[in-house]
């Protein structure tokens, strides 16, 4: 492992039962802190459910995740999907859900929002609550900001729906961003991005997390996306744990080849 | 520069707002003192109209709550205010089935005070139901508010020693003028104005468009859609109160579900989610309503007496609503805002919303 910083996020024995289905069985990993972790497996391997999990979407059969933050280490297993969020884990999804009829600049604001002091009737009597009026000024020149970070400056006053694609995607990582996070999990950042876009992912994500003292988890199915950017990766297969390492030992590895490309491929 | 030319905007909206307000005030002012009772009945009707609109708007259409309970709402308002604002001597004349609960008979109030009490009281009532029902999810909303309204309003037939039953309250005093009604829509509408160009606003749309996406950014939804539909029931209670003060008359019968179709073709018509929309809308609607009561009347052309049939302005109705849904669904409005940069070709997108009533 190259970065060395202690565990931020860890999952222990994770089940998810849907029916009879296991769509994720006895997880247990860990992502140290500031580092840029992959999370990889073939379709259907439960990725997107782990997500689901340590998100709060879903609440697991069994197991549970714990999350350090400054204020201490804490099981955020139970915790509804907004308490996650206020802990500091942000998410995009695979399938971009952007609010589609608000501008680029309100889609961030949104975001902004879980740590907005002000109260909604504050702003009714904005003569009376001038502190309330001041900080959502900065809200949104903050937003305004980050929009520029991202290169989306000139979609600020477009509705979200209007975008071209990897812009949304873009968009969907600057909201994540303006909760103020201190982990950005990312579904496919890559998916439906041309080969040079890609190639630009790998420094945006670099430069996310040393900008934004992120811890970064990401799934992705762009080999070399994960291959450049991943300090570690794990696997996952049918819902469980197949192999974890470096980029390295995850390409050499006998049972991820087989998991992605079939038993005759792994023994060729 | 670019700061520089937004905030001289701003200004220019600003003075242009204040300056049509004024205008506005003028043309109240001349209505109140030359027009005959009859058309500043229906220029009140438009103002409270447009009060109820922009709270259902609020529910619905800004937050993606489909409600049908707004008459259950207007109803406690109607009856809150009018008990407060009789006078003892009435109440005692006018509940002849049973008497009046004493509790209730020499409580008074101020009409303004009654008209707050009116919209907390409906708050209330609307915060105790959204708060299970919300719970499920919105889906279930919409035929819970319906039998919740149904429910007040047989409890307001049969409470006879609180509400007269069905008898109704008569003699109510005429406090809503025109100076009341618009007075009050300039206040909502200022309020709801703030609110929806507030990053809460940007919150109640953000949980109508993806309820998903706005939990993971960490908003309560549960919270934000009792708040909003708290503060729409509010509005309800108050158009109740100001509709009971205009027509001097409530009874159970006013408030049944057509009552909240009415308001619930306001806000299509207008466009959902469009504050601008639903003043058009209740603009369009009250005339059409009133327009319309023609052909309930009997009309004789050639010497053929065609006899007027009752309900028949809702048949017309209930199809131009089907026509707007089929040809327009988005309303007059759509999602957009007036906006007064619509006169100015500077570019510059103004979100600011107008200032007319
Ligand atoms: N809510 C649910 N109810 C039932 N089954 C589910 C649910 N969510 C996920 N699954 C199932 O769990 C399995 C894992 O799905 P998941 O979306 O996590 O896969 P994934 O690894 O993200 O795949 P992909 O690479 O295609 O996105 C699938 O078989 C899926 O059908
Ligand atoms: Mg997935």
């Amino acid at each position: 492992m190259t970065s060395a910083g202690a565990p931020v996020l860890s999952l222990h024995g994770v089940t998810i039962r849907f029916g009879g289905l296991v769509a994720v069985s006895e997880l247990s990993m860990t992502v140290p802190e500031g580092g840029i972790v992959g999370l990889i497996g073939p379709n259907g391997a439960g990725k997107t459910t782990a997500f689901n999990i340590i998100t709060g979407f879903y609440k697991p059969t069994s197991g549970y995740v714990e999350f350090r933050s400054p204020e201490g280490t804490r099981r955020i297993t139970g915790l509804p999907p907004h308490k996650v969020c206020e802990a500091g884990l942000a998410r995009t999804f695979q399938n971009i859900r952007l609010f589609q009829n608000e501008t680029s600049i309100e889609n961030v604001m949104v975001g902004a929002y879980v740590r907005q002091r002000g109260r909604w009737w504050q702003r009714m009597i904005p003569l009376l609550f001038p502190g309330a009026a001041r900080e959502e000024e900065e809200i949104r020149s903050n937003a305004l900001a980050l929009l520029c970070r991202l290169g989306l400056e000139r979609y600020a006053h477009s509705k979200a729906a209007s975008l071209p694609y990897g812009a949304q995607r873009r968009l969907e990582i600057a909201r994540a961003l303006a909760t103020r996070p201190s982990f950005l999990l990312l579904d496919e950042p890559a998916a439906g991005m041309n080969p040079q876009e890609s190639a630009e992912l790998l420094g945006f994500i670099r430069r996310l997390r040393d900008d934004f003292n992120l811890t970064i988890l990401l799934i992705e199915h762009d080999m070399k996306v994960v291959m450049g950017v991943c300090e570690h990766i794990w696997v996952l297969d049918q819902g469980a744990l197949i192999a974890n390492g470096a980029p390295d030992e995850i390409r050499a590895d006998h049972r991820v080849i087989e998991a992605y490309l079939g038993k005759d491929a792994a023994d060729a | 520069m670019k700061c520089a030319a937004q905030s001289s905007d701003k200004f220019r909206n600003g003075c242009l707002t204040l300056l049509s307000a004024a205008a506005f005030a003028a043309l109240i002012w001349w209505a109140a003192s030359s027009l005959d009772g009859y058309k500043l009945r229906i220029i009140n009707l438009i103002a409270i109209n447009a009060i109820l609109g922009l709270s259902l708007n609020l529910i619905y259409g800004m937050t993606g709550m489909f409600s049908l309970g707004h008459a259950g709402f207007m109803a406690i308002g109607a009856y809150v205010s009018a008990l407060l604002i009789l006078s003892p001597e009435q109440k005692t004349t006018m509940w002849i089935l049973k008497p009046i609960t004493p509790l209730l008979l020499n409580i008074h109030a101020p009409f303004v005070v009654s008209l707050i009490a009116a919209g907390l009281a409906a708050a209330i009532f609307g915060c105790l139901i959204a708060l299970p029902v919300l719970r499920l999810g919105g889906d279930y909303l919409g035929i819970a508010t319906l039998g919740f309204s149904e429910i007040i309003r047989i409890l307001i037939t049969n409470l006879t020693p609180i509400t007269n039953g069905s008898l109704g309250l008569k003699g109510i005093p005429a406090h809503t003028n025109i100076w009341m009604s618009y007075g009050c829509l300039a206040v909502v509408l200022v309020c709801v104005v703030r609110i929806m160009n507030s990053n809460f606003g940007n919150v109640l749309r953000a949980v109508r468009d993806d309820e998903i996406a706005a939990r993971t950014m960490g908003i309560d939804t549960f919270r934000a859609r009792v708040l909003a539909f708290t503060i729409g029931c509010f509005g309800g209670g108050l158009g109740g109160a100001l509709m009971g003060n205009l027509i001097t008359t409530i009874d159970p019968k006013m408030f049944m579900i057509t009552q909240t179709y009415n308001l619930l073709m306001i806000v299509v018509v207008g466009g959902l989610g469009s504050i601008t929309g639903s003043i058009v809308g209740a603009v369009v609607v009250t005339t059409m309503l009133e327009w319309l009561r023609i052909v309930e009347n009997p009309v004789s052309i050639g010497g053929f007496e065609i006899p007027g049939i009752p309900g028949m302005r809702m048949v017309i109705f209930s199809l131009l609503l089907i026509v707007v849904i089929i040809f327009r669904r988005e309303g007059i409005m759509g999602m957009r805002e007036f906006s007064w940069s619509w006169f100015f070709r500077t570019g510059s997108r103004g979100t600011e919303g107008g200032g007319q009533g």
